[in-house]
C-alpha cells in the first residue's frame, strides 16, 4: 500500500472522525462531498461512536494473503448508531460465540503488516462488551 | 429508439483452459458470433473485462479485440463493472444500435483468470470492494455474501438446506451444457459438508475461477429481417442500476435493491411482469445471491427465495427455470463473460438450440441479470423471440 494511501485515511482510521450534513443532519462515515440523502454540501465535522452492536456477521476461513496468518477470524457488519454502520473484524471472541445482536465495543488495534519491513497497519476492531 | 435484434452467438468451452490467451479467448468466440450470424465484419465492439489489468497485465482491449478479429480499424471500446461487465457491456452496444449510431455491433465477454495463482485472483475480484473500509479489514467476496446469507437466514427462517439446494440445481442443469466447466451433480450434504470458505457458505457454495469467453452480435431489427434466417430476438427491456459500493452502507442486508431498480425499468421498457417471464439466466456468484436475485426480480416474495427453490419453482422443469445453463456456479465465471453469456444462453433457449435435459419448455421470454460487487451495480434484460 502507497503511504499516501495508508496517511489520507489515518483521521477515519484512528480517530473515528466523520462528517454530519447540516441540512438534514445524516452522519457520514468516512467523510463525503456531497450528502447522498439531501444532497447539500453543508456539514459540521463529528466523531462516530465506539459502540455498536452486531447486525451480522460472518467466520472467514480462506484469507486474503495479508490476513492467512490471523485465519479463521470474524468480520461483521455493525450498528454504531445515528445510521452508522460499519464493517470490521471481531476479535476476543470465539467464531462460535458469536451472535446476531450482540454488544460490541471499538477497540484501536493492527489490522495487517505489509510484509517483514512495510507499513503495519491499525484500525478499529470490535470486541464484546 | 429502434428496435434491435439478437443476430449472432458465440461462445467457446470454459474451464482452466492453459493453452489460451486473453486474446484467443476473445477471437474465438467472435468468429463463433460471425458463423452464426452469417456475416464477416460488424461496425463496433464493445468488451466487457473486469480486470484484465490485474489477471494478464494487459489492458486496452478496446484495441486488441478488433485487431486480432481482424476488424481494424473498426473501434473498439472496453466496459469495466466489476462481475456486472459483460452485461453493461452488452447495454451500451444496445444503446448503440438503438441510437442509429450503427447497424451491426459485437459485444464479446472475457475473462483469463488462471495465469495468476489463487491469492492474486482473490485480491483481483475484491478490488470490486470497497478497498479502505471492506478489504481492509480482511472481507473476502464469500464473506461478504456469508454475512448476507446469515443475515436472511435470521430475518426469513431461510435454511441452511434451501441455500444448498440452488447449487444442486444448478450443478443438475450444467452438467448436459456441453460449454460448462464443472458438469458433475452434487447433493446437498456436499454442499454442506465442503471445505468451509466464509460460514455458512463452502466451496461448493462459491462460482469458481474461469477461463472464458461470450460474444453477441447486435443488429437493427430492419436490417436484421434481410440478413439472417435464424429465428429473431428481440432486445425488448433493459435496466440498469447502482447501490452503495459498501454493503454496510445499505438499508437492508438481505435485499438487492439495485437489481428490483434494474427489473423494474426493465419490465417497463418490455411492458412486462413478473409472471410473463418463461426462464431467467441470474447472478449465482454464491447461492445465496440467486435466492436474493429471484426475490429482487419478483419471481419470489421477499423472504421466501429459498422456500421456492426447495420446492422446484426454478428446477428446469418448474414454473420459472432459473439458470437453465447452469448458472455461475456449474458453467463457470469468467467474471467479464458471465453477463454476454447469459445473453447467449437465453438467445440459445429461444432459438431451440440448447442440449436436451436442459432446454426449456416455450422458452419465448428470457430475462438476464448480472451484478457486480456484493450488489452494488446489476443491470437486467428481457429478450423475446419474435
Amino acid at each position: 500500500m502507497p503511504s499516501p494511501r495508508y496517511w489520507r485515511e489515518i483521521p477515519q482510521r484512528y480517530r473515528y472522525e466523520a462528517n454530519k450534513c447540516t441540512k438534514c443532519g445524516k452522519v457520514m462515515f468516512p467523510p463525503r462531498l456531497v450528502c447522498p440523502a439531501c444532497g447539500s454540501k453543508e456539514f459540521a465535522p463529528t466523531h462516530i461512536g465506539n459502540e455498536g452492536k452486531v447486525v451480522t456477521y460472518s467466520v472467514i476461513r480462506v484469507a486474503p494473503s495479508p490476513f492467512v496468518d490471523q485465519a479463521p477470524y470474524t468480520v461483521a457488519i455493525v450498528d454504531l448508531g445515528e445510521g452508522v454502520n460499519i464493517m470490521c473484524q471481531i476479535v476476543d471472541c470465539e467464531p462460535e460465540e458469536m451472535k446476531i445482536g450482540m454488544d460490541i465495543r471499538l477497540e484501536f488495534r493492527k489490522i495487517q503488516q505489509e510484509g517483514s519491513d512495510g507499513i503495519i497497519c491499525y484500525g478499529y476492531k470490535g470486541v464484546p462488551k | 429508439m429502434r428496435d434491435v435484434a439478437i443476430i449472432g452467438i458465440g461462445m467457446n468451452k470454459w474451464g482452466e483452459l492453459w493453452q489460451k490467451s486473453i486474446r484467443d479467448l476473445i477471437t474465438e468466440s467472435a468468429l463463433l458470433a460471425l458463423n452464426d450470424a452469417g456475416i464477416d465484419r460488424v461496425e463496433a465492439m464493445y468488451i466487457g473485462c473486469m480486470s484484465s489489468g490485474i489477471f494478464t497485465d494487459q489492458e486496452h482491449l478496446g484495441a486488441i479485440a478488433p485487431d486480432y478479429a481482424g476488424f481494424c480499424p473498426v473501434p473498439g471500446t472496453r466496459v469495466e463493472s466489476a462481475c456486472a461487465s459483460g452485461g453493461v457491456a452488452f447495454r451500451t452496444a444496445f444503446a448503440h444500435v438503438a441510437s442509429g449510431l450503427s447497424d451491426i455491433v459485437m459485444v464479446v465477454g472475457v475473462e483469463k483468470m488462471t495465469d495468476v495463482d489463487g491469492a492474486k485472483a482473490t485480491f483481483a475480484l475484491a478490488t470490486a470492494a470497497d478497498q479502505e473500509y471492506e478489504v481492509y479489514h480482511g472481507i473476502t467476496f464469500p464473506g461478504l455474501y456469508a454475512m448476507m446469507a446469515n443475515h436472511h437466514m435470521h430475518k426469513y427462517g431461510t435454511t441452511r438446506d434451501q441455500i444448498a439446494q440452488v447449487a444442486v440445481k444448478n450443478h443438475k442443469n450444467g452438467m448436459k451444457n456441453e460449454l460448462a466447466q464443472f458438469r458433475t451433480e452434487i447433493t446437498i450434504d456436499q454442499v454442506k459438508n465442503a471445505v468451509m470458505v466464509a460460514d455458512p457458505l463452502t466451496i461448493l457454495d462459491c462460482s469458481p475461477i474461469t477461463d472464458g469467453s461470450a460474444a453477441v452480435i447486435l443488429c437493427s431489427m430492419e436490417k436484421a429481417k434481410s440478413l439472417t434466417k435464424k429465428r429473431l430476438v428481440k432486445v425488448t427491456g433493459s435496466g440498469h442500476a447502482s447501490d452503495t459500493i459498501q454493503l454496510a452502507q445499505r438499508s437492508d442486508f438481505s435485499s438487492l435493491k439495485s437489481t428490483a431498480l434494474a427489473a423494474q425499468q426493465a419490465y417497463k421498457m418490455a411492458n412486462r411482469k413478473p409472471s410473463d417471464i418463461n426462464f431467467a439466466e441470474v447472478h449465482d456468484c454464491f447461492t445465496i445471491a440467486e435466492i436474493m436475485v429471484i426475490e429482487a426480480l419478483g419471481f419470489a416474495e421477499a423472504g421466501k427465495g429459498g422456500k421456492v427453490t426447495m420446492d422446484g419453482l426454478t428446477a428446469i422443469d418448474g414454473k420459472i427455470p432459473v439458470n437453465p445453463s447452469g448458472g455461475l456456479k456449474s458453467k463457470g465465471h469468467p467474471v467479464g463473460a458471465t453477463g454476454v453469456a447469459q445473453i447467449v444462453e437465453l438467445v440459445k433457449q429461444i432459438r431451440g438450440e440448447a442440449e436436451p435435459g436442459r432446454l426449456v419448455k416455450n422458452a419465448n421470454i428470457g430475462l438476464a441479470q448480472n451484478m457486480g460487487g456484493s450488489g452494488a451495480s446489476s443491470v437486467v434484460h428481457i429478450l423475446e423471440g419474435v
